[in-house]
């Protein structure tokens, strides 16, 4: 269905451009950056710019072009903007583990060795318990 | 004028799958193929997004939903898995 040449067409048309080029660069980002915690970067871009974009373009167009208005999109970008912290801690944390345990060296960290101190007299959260737990007996 | 813009967008998204197969076939550990595959899925709910814009149709919304919840489910199994070598325990 077309739309009249105006403000509303020219405004989803820029979205859309915006869109698809921040896709593009967190994708990029992600093929080109040396190590994983600086890979983790470029999927934050694309799931809030990239993704965001498509959806607020979605959310202008179908209400202007077919007069129904849906809240899809609304519950995309909430689920979208819920899950994306939570998959990255995870990431990150199971890299981090993999990389303590020098499962899996990637010589571009610099911590193939092992972590370096947090400088604060403890050690670091995500590895706290776990002795405790490997001394404990199988229950 | 959308019509080109959808087009140029759902070129940039398909670009930017490719690259992230490259990083998923490449990626030198485990948890940069875990990344790869959640920014696929990512890039795959924008894609469904884009054509919808472009048929005028909205069939696939309840698609790129469901996407959108499988996706991060699927990344915290793995990682889960990655991390304690079991899923539920």
């Amino acid at each position: 269905m077309m739309l009249d040449a105006g403000p509303i067409e020219i405004l989803i048309s820029a979205i859309l451009v915006v869109g698809g080029f921040f896709a593009l660069v967190g994708s990029w980002g992600l093929a080109r950056m040396p190590s994983l915690m600086t890979r983790l970067h470029g999927p934050t871009k694309v799931t809030t710019l990239g993704v965001g974009s498509c959806l607020i373009a979605s959310m202008i167009y179908f209400p202007a072009t077919q007069g129904k208005y849906s809240a899809h999109e609304l519950l995309i970008t909430l689920f979208l903007f819920l899950t994306a912290p939570i998959t990255a801690n995870m990431i990150a944390k199971a890299h981090l583990h993999r990389q303590g345990r020098s499962i899996d060296p990637n010589p571009m960290d610099d911590i193939a060795e092992g972590l370096p101190e947090t400088g604060l007299g403890t050690g670091w959260a995500t590895f706290e318990g776990q002795d405790a737990e490997r001394a404990d007996p199988p229950r | 004028m959308i019509e080109i813009a959808v087009l140029f967008a759902i070129s940039c998204v398909g670009l930017a799958m490719a690259l992230n197969l490259w990083r998923l076939a490449r990626g030198p550990t485990t948890a940069d193929r875990i990344l790869a595959l959640d920014t696929m899925t990512i890039n795959a709910i924008a894609l469904m997004v884009l054509m919808q814009i472009q048929q005028g149709s909205a069939v696939y919304f309840e698609a790129a939903l469901l996407l959108a919840m499988v996706g991060f489910v699927g990344t915290v199994a793995y990682c889960k898995f990655l991390l304690r070598g079991d899923i539920i325990e």
